[in-house]
Order: structure tokens, then C-alpha cells, then sequence
């Protein structure tokens, strides 16, 4: 973080345009910016390294969902259900390392660690996929179709136990399941794998965004359904991809929390799909779709990570800590709508001074 | 000068919109108790002024008074306040609240300013509609009325206004013979109340029929004013279109290729009996400009998006370079059709991305190598296409809503060239687009065909169809009434050809 603070715009008007503009697209950075160098002093102990590592292994829980979720709501949709994925997922891996998969009749197959956690990938990509073709191809609007998944998904984890948490999810070296802890407690290099794995998938979702058709077709269903179904775009395929994607993300935080704990818990995961809404609004995310970066949604689920942990640490009630997030993220928004309205106003001026 | 008097005038009336002048220094005259009849072709401005008249809109230049004092609408409620009523040709009804819920919506009868008083709003609307001598019950569905009793109720839903002004935006584009007659019985009796009538039609004979005054619009300027008597047909005609043609000739003899596109017996049916597209055949050759004209509701652009594969209903079948075509729209683009859809806005572009964004989108494919954008490609490509097309943009990097109509159209163009069609579909090129605009689109299409593609283009511009065509196919109610060659074509054949069954020209001049 050695960016030096861009000096804030004196002039106002339309002739100092582009600085504000440039200052207001970068405000998540600002804010991240603003939010680390305040912790960085109000807090003790903030910036020694062992609370990085600690900031950044909670940091990544979110941004892993806010890269799925930033997907979906370009497209225009939703995907409440994460948060009952991640829940459902622990359950199904803290089974698997368990019990294995009993077959009956005293037959019973265990799996090592990863078949457990291809498995549990598969799960959590098959809710995406229930999810799509809810939304494809029933026409259930997003939002109703991933809430009735949210409550599936979570009835089915707490059913799974019977409420009850799986406990001691050490695995057992004879079926190569007790490197599971590894996910979530294991490192490289010093730093967590779930940070390397969070490192792969962003620069997987940034590349796909940004240099494959499927992403410029997910912009485009974002921003205009029926354009882009007109121009060749197979609107549904594109769908299907985006909560399939949002679910594989959910999978992954589910693995890594029950790896974490060495314990599955049913109640995992609840409010998690709003804290993974909030990052990708906070990024610049736009809920109406057609726009959007993940590079953005990382930095807002880094600011909304480090608000949270630098609250604790300064010993400010959690009730104040849900206050003060809530303002955050509606003062996202607030600057978000400012800065299309300028933004709309800069490009009509090149248009006009270019018609003279 | 005699007869009713001006309830409404409009003196240097001027609209400006960012890339056009949808009006030019416009007089218009607005006579209570009289049916004032504005006619022109799309795009002429005949909407723009009603949507001024109307508080939607504000005037850039001009006055408007009325009773000899200045007025001036800001919003749809003041104009409301003022006795101004105007009924959209889309009617803008809530299908599942009651007739009496309709016309009362947003100034309910309350009692206390809380409670919706139903008893006095139903006695209310039983009394418009005593007054318009229908029988329609406060309480029913409008959903559930039938097109023409729907169009009552947005009558009833200006007469419960008060409106001393009532503006009807094509009114009988959707009604049936008799429903026709009715309303035309409820306009005479309004005209007798002295209610001022501004009645807008591409019917010809009706507008004869029906009006009172006429106004004709072209281009936004007014180019004929005078009352309906000895007013013809031809008069019309002359003054919607102008003397002067504007003329697109090819570069060279024409030379068609061998058949690329052909329909056959393409029908759709319409939701609730009908068909929107009846057994249209229609063949194609390389080279070859085929204009489809008619009005609007003819089933243009519903046999356009037939051959996009759009409607998964549409029977019959369609022949590309002698192949059937089947499948969604990827494969049939891919197949070589490309569709310039009427509606930029809703269909031809994608507002959150930039120039090059949308120039590539349908063409994405020759840019990826193993899933791979090639960037540099795409922008040399996106580039290429806006100079050949001469788009005027500061940088193919700026958002495409930033450009005018007539370059978003050029993008829309653009998006479908990358495809490298065989045919290109074009669904009123001209829409919304000013006049060099227009001429700078018709170029490039004659420059296509000189490079063997087919194109078809729907329009309902007589002049336009006239001049750009080899070849016109006239449609009404969803069938092809006429096929005609260029040399053989005049603006009476084909107009006189494109009038729905329910009103069909006698003797059209």
C-alpha cells in the first residue's frame, strides 16, 4: 500500500470532470485505502503480520462467494443460496470424512481427500445448476427461484445431522481423507492455501471476464437480455454458467470452513450471500446488470473484512460493527449513482465538442 | 379567419434531440369542436408535436397558447390541468385492475383522502359511458375487454379528466371494421360537445372521413394547412412525400446472383386467434434489395424475426442458399442471415458497453483462439469496421449510447457486417435517424448489394421503399398483398396495396 493519496479535487464544475471522475471509479480503492490506514493506527497489533494472514483467510471466504455472486448479478440476476451451499457442502464433506458413503448391507465406500472434495464440488455445482434451470428455463425470476434453494439447501444440512455438528474431522490415514485439514489450516510458502486458491480462482474469473466470449456474453445478458440473445448470444448457456460458477465458488467456502474447524456445523454459511452481495455492490458491481469487475469485488470484500476484523480489534460492539457496515454500503451506492451521472455528462461533452 | 374557434396554437414551434430536429419552426392550429387530422410518414414529428401539446415533451423554441394566452406545459399534469387528454396508440392500461380503477388512477374519488370511494368513481364512469354511449361496466377486467373497448376506456379515462382537448395517436391501428364505426360515432358526438379532436392515422381514406382540418407533417416542417374540403388523396400523398425524390441510385447496372434467400408459406399465429404472419413466400437473390412496405401492425417485422428464428411457433420453412434453416438464433446467423432490428435501444445494442463491444459481439468467435480473446484483433477489427462505416466517434472506446442515432445505427450495421452475412434483414433502417443520416445508411446499403449481398428492408416510408428498391413486396394483415418490380411500382399502387382489408382504398387516385 505505498499509493500515495490522489489530492482531492478543489475545483468543482464541469472543466475538472475527468479528476473527480478518475477519484470517484477508483473509490473503492480510496476506501480501502482509507479503512487500512485508520485501523493501521487505531488498532493495535493491525499490521503485524500473523493479523494479516489471520485478516486475509476471513477476507477470502467472502471474496470467494463475491466472485461467484459478482457473475451472477451481471447478468442481471441473484444468488441468494449461497450461503445455504456453503452451510450444505461442510455437511456433506464433514459426512464424507466421517461415515463415507454407506452403501448398506455393511458395504461402505470411503474416499480420500480428493474425491471428498470433487464431490462436494459436484454438489455445490448441482445446486447451481438447479438454480439455472429454475431460472432458464421455468422463467422463475431469480431472486424467488435462489430463495427456495436457500431453504433447501439449508433444510437439507440440518437434516443431514439432525442439527447436529460433525465433530473431529481429522480423517483417518488409512483412506488418504486426513489431509483434509490441509484446505484450511495448511500452508505454502507461508501463506494459507485457502489464499492461494482464492489467488487462482480470481485470476481465473478476471481472465475469463475479461479475455473469453463467455465473459463478454455475461456482460452482455447483464445489459441487455434481449440485444444480446438477438446478436447470436445463447442467453439461457450463459445463464446456466453464472450460477453453476456461483455454486463451484459456495462449494469451495464450504470445504474450506469445515477443513478449518475439523468440525461441520448445519448452521454454517447463514447471512454469507449478503455479505457477498455487499462486496460486489461495494466493488462497483451494479445490480441492474451489464456491469461489473471482479478486480473491483475483491477490493470491496477486503474493505468490508478489514472494517469488520479492525472493529473488533478495537473492541467496538458488533452491534455497532453491523450499523457502520450498513452505511458503508449504502454510501457505496450513493457514490456509485453520482458517478454514472457524471460519468453520462463527461462522455455527452466529447460527444458534443466533437459534433462542433 | 372563419369557422370553430383555435382552442390551441403553436407558433415557431422547434423540438430539438440530441442528434436531430424533430420539429422546425412548426404553426399548428387547433380548432374546438373539429377533428384535426396530422398526417405524415414515420418520423415526420407528428408525434413529437402531440407529445409537446401533451406536457411529455417542452418545446426548445416557440410558443404555444392557448385562448391567446402563452402556455407552457411542464409535465403531463399540467397539461392535464389545462384540458388536454391524449390516448397513446400503446395503450397504457393496467390489465388487471377494474375499468373504473383505471380511469381513476392516480386522482382516485377518496373519501378523506384515504379511502377510494368505488360507489362514486362507478357512478362516475357510468355516466362517461352513458355520454359515450357504451355499455361498459365499471367493474370488469380491463383485461378482459376486447382492443376497441379498451380504446373507450382510455377515452372515458380522458373525458373523466375533463379534457376539452383529446389527442388519439392512431386509434383504429388495432380495431376491427365495426369497432371503427363505433368510435367514429363517439368522436362526432364528442365534436358536437365541442371537444377538439387531434386525430393521427396513416389512413388516408379515414383521415378524408373523419377530419375536419388537416395538418401534414414532413420532416418536422408543416407542409400543408388547410380545411378537409376538397382535400384528396394525391393532395396527401404530394405533401406527405414532397415533389423532390430523394433518389439512392446503384453504382452500375444491377446484377442479381443466383437465389440466396428464400420463405416459404412462413406463417405465425397471433395469440388469440388470427395469424400475425399469414403464408408469406418471398424469395432472394445476391445483390438484390427487397423493400417490404407497409403499415405498422402488418406483420413486417414479425416475418423478419420468422427468419431469425425468433418464434418458435412460425410454421413453413426458410431456405438459405438452397439449405433449409432451423435452430436458435447463434446458428442461424452463423448460417449467414443477419437482422438489423427495428427498436436500436430494446434490440440492437447493448447500453452498458462500448463501441467496440457491440460492433464485435455477434462475431466474437473469429477473435477467440482456444477461448482466448485476441484484444489487439478485436480493436484493429472494431476499428476497421467504424471507418468503413464512417462512424463518428471520438473513440470506439466510448460507451455506445454516447453516439447519435444515426452512428448507433451504424454500429448496429456494423455488428451485423462482422458476421459476413448473405442476407441482411433490416428492420426500418431509418428509424429515428435525421435525413443526412438516413442518406449516409441508404449509401451503404446500396454498396452492400453492390457486393453481392440480398438485403431486405421493412419500412413504412412510401419514398423510401420507392427509391432503394429492386424489388417491393407490399404486406397488410400479416399477408404479401402485392409484389412489384421497381419500374413498374408508384406510391398509389403500393400504398393502395398496404391498406388492411378493413379499410381498403376504393379508388385510390
Amino acid at each position: 500500500m505505498t499509493a500515495a493519496p490522489a489530492s482531492l479535487p478543489t475545483r468543482p464544475g464541469a472543466g475538472s470532470g475527468s479528476t473527480l471522475l478518475l477519484l470517484l471509479r477508483l473509490r473503492t480503492f480510496v476506501a480501502l485505502i482509507l479503512v487500512f490506514g485508520f485501523f493501521a493506527f487505531a488498532a493495535p497489533n493491525f499490521l503485524s503480520a500473523a493479523n494479516m494472514v489471520i485478516m486475509s483467510k476471513h477476507v477470502a471466504l467472502n471474496a470467494f462467494l463475491a466472485i461467484g455472486m459478482t457473475f451472477v448479478i451481471i447478468t442481471g440476476g441473484i444468488d441468494l443460496s449461497v450461503g445455504s451451499i456453503v452451510g450444505l457442502c461442510g455437511m456433506v464433506a464433514g459426512w464424507l470424512v466421517l461415515n463415507g458413503l454407506d452403501l448398506g448391507q455393511a458395504w461402505t465406500i470411503q474416499f480420500n481427500m480428493v474425491e471428498i472434495c470433487l464431490i462436494v464440488i459436484a454438489i455445490g455445482v448441482g445446486v447451481g445448476v438447479v438454480n439455472g434451470l429454475l431460472i432458464t428455463q421455468l422463467n422463475v425470476a431469480p431472486f424467488i427461484a435462489t430463495l427456495g434453494t436457500l431453504y433447501v439447501a439449508r433444510g437439507a444440512a440440518l437434516l443431514s445431522s439432525d442439527g447436529k455438528t460433525f465433530p473431529n474431522l481429522n480423517g483417518n490415514p488409512d483412506y488418504g481423507s486426513d489431509t483434509f485439514r490441509v484446505l484450511g489450516a495448511g500452508s505454502w510458502l507461508g501463506i494459507p492455501v485457502s489464499i492461494w486458491l482464492l489467488v487462482v480462482v480470481a485470476l481465473a474469473a478476471a481472465y475469463v471476464a475479461r479475455r473469453t466470449p463467455l465473459g463478454r456474453h455475461i456482460y452482455a445478458v447483464g445489459g441487455n437480455e434481449r440485444g444480446a440473445a438477438l446478436s447470436g448470444v445463447k442467453v439461457n448457456r450463459v445463464k446456466m454458467a453464472v450460477y453453476m460458477f456461483s455454486g463451484f465458488c459456495a462449494a469451495l467456502v464450504g470445504l474450506i470452513i469445515a477443513s478449518q474447524l475439523q468440525a461441520a456445523h448445519p448452521a454454517t454459511g447463514e447471512t454469507f450471500e449478503l455479505n457477498a452481495i455487499a462486496a460486489a455492490v461495494l466493488g462497483g458491481t451494479s445490480m441492474s446488470g451489464g456491469r461489473g469487475r471482479i478486480g473491483g469485488t475483491i477490493v470491496g470484500a477486503f474493505v468490508i473484512g478489514i472494517l469488520s476484523d479492525g472493529l473488533v480489534m478495537m473492541g467496538v460492539s458488533s452491534f455497532w460493527q453491523t450499523v457502520i457496515k450498513g452505511l458503508v454500503i449504502i454510501a457505496a451506492v450513493v457514490v456509485d449513482q453520482a458517478q454514472s451521472r457524471i460519468q453520462a455528462r463527461v462522455v455527452l461533452q466529447q460527444q458534443a465538442a466533437l459534433g462542433r | 379567419m372563419s369557422g370553430p374557434p383555435i382552442g390551441l396554437s403553436i407558433r415557431g414551434g422547434t423540438k430539438v434531440y440530441p442528434g436531430t430536429r424533430a420539429l422546425k419552426a412548426v404553426d399548428f392550429d387547433l380548432r374546438m369542436g373539429a377533428v384535426n387530422v396530422l398526417v405524415g410518414e414515420n418520423g415526420a414529428g407528428k408525434s413529437t408535436l402531440m407529445k409537446v401539446i401533451a406536457g411529455v415533451e417542452e418545446l426548445t423554441e416557440g410558443r404555444m397558447e392557448m385562448e391567446g394566452r402563452p402556455v407552457r406545459f411542464r409535465s403531463t399534469g399540467e397539461a392535464e390541468r389545462h384540458g388536454i387528454g391524449i390516448v397513446f396508440q400503446e395503450l397504457n392500461l393496467f390489465p388487471d385492475m377494474t375499468v373504473a380503477d383505471n380511469i381513476f388512477i392516480a386522482h382516485e374519488r377518496t373519501r378523506a383522502g384515504i379511502d377510494i370511494d368505488r360507489p362514486a368513481q362507478a357512478a362516475a364512469v357510468r355516466a362517461v359511458m352513458r355520454r359515450l354511449e357504451r355499455d361498459i361496466d365499471p367493474d370488469a377486467l380491463v383485461g378482459e375487454l376486447s382492443i376497441g373497448q379498451q380504446q373507450i376506456v382510455e377515452i372515458a379515462k380522458s373525458l373523466a379528466k375533463d379534457a376539452r382537448i383529446l389527442i388519439l395517436d392512431e386509434p383504429t391501428s388495432a380495431l376491427s371494421a365495426a369497432e371503427v364505426e363505433g368510435l367514429f360515432k363517439v368522436i362526432a358526438d364528442l365534436k358536437a360537445s365541442g371537444v377538439g379532436i387531434v386525430y393521427i392515422s396513416h389512413r388516408l381514406d379515414e383521415l378524408i372521413r373523419v377530419g375536419d382540418y388537416i395538418t401534414v407533417l414532413r420532416d418536422g416542417v408543416v407542409t400543408g394547412a388547410r380545411s378537409m374540403e376538397g382535400v384528396d388523396v394525391p393532395w396527401i400523398v404530394r405533401n406527405m412525400i414532397g415533389d423532390a425524390s430523394k433518389d439512392f441510385p446503384r453504382e452500375g447496372p444491377a446484377r442479381f446472383g443466383p437465389e440466396v434467400l428464400r420463405a416459404e408459406e412462413v406463417s405465425l399465429p397471433r395469440q388469440g386467434g388470427g395469424w400475425l404472419v399469414d403464408r408469406v413466400s418471398l424469395s432472394l437473390r445476391e445483390g438484390e434489395i427487397l423493400g417490404i412496405y407497409g403499415l405498422m401492425g402488418a406483420g413486417r417485422t414479425e416475418f423478419l424475426d420468422c427468419i431469425m428464428g425468433r418464434h418458435p411457433h412460425a410454421t413453413g420453412r426458410v431456405l438459405v442458399g438452397g439449405e433449409p434453416l432451423a435452430g436458435d438464433v447463434a446458428g442461424r446467423i452463423r448460417r449467414g442471415v443477419a437482422l438489423i432490428p427495428e427498436d436500436r435501444k430494446r434490440d440492437g445494442l447493448i447500453g452498458t458497453m462500448a463501441i467496440r463491444e457491440n460492433l464485435t459481439l455477434s462475431s466474437l468467435r473469429d477473435f477467440a483462439r482456444l477461448g482466448r480473446l485476441d484484444l489487439r484483433a478485436e480493436a484493429r477489427a472494431a476499428l476497421d469496421y467504424a471507418k468503413r462505416l464512417a462512424i463518428k466517434a471520438a473513440s470506439v472506446e466510448n460507451p455506445v449510447f454516447s453516439l447519435s442515432g444515426g452512428n448507433q445505427q451504424k454500429v448496429v450495421i456494423g455488428k451485423a457486417l462482422m458476421t459476413r452475412p448473405k442476407v441482411l434483414l433490416m428492420d426500418e433502417p431509418s428509424r429515428g435517424i435525421d435525413v443526412g443520416a438516413k442518406a449516409e445508411v441508404f449509401r451503404v446499403m446500396r454498396h452492400l448489394a453492390g457486393e453481392g449481398l440480398g438485403i431486405v428492408f421493412v419500412t413504412s416510408d412510401l419514398d423510401e421503399v420507392l427509391s432503394l428498391s429492386d424489388r417491393i413486396a407490399v404486406m397488410a394483415d400479416g399477408r404479401v398483398t402485392a409484389i412489384l418490380d421497381a419500374a413498374e411500382a408508384d406510391a398509389a399502387k403500393v400504398a393502395s396495396a398496404a391498406a388492411p382489408a378493413t379499410s381498403r382504398l376504393e379508388d385510390a387516385a
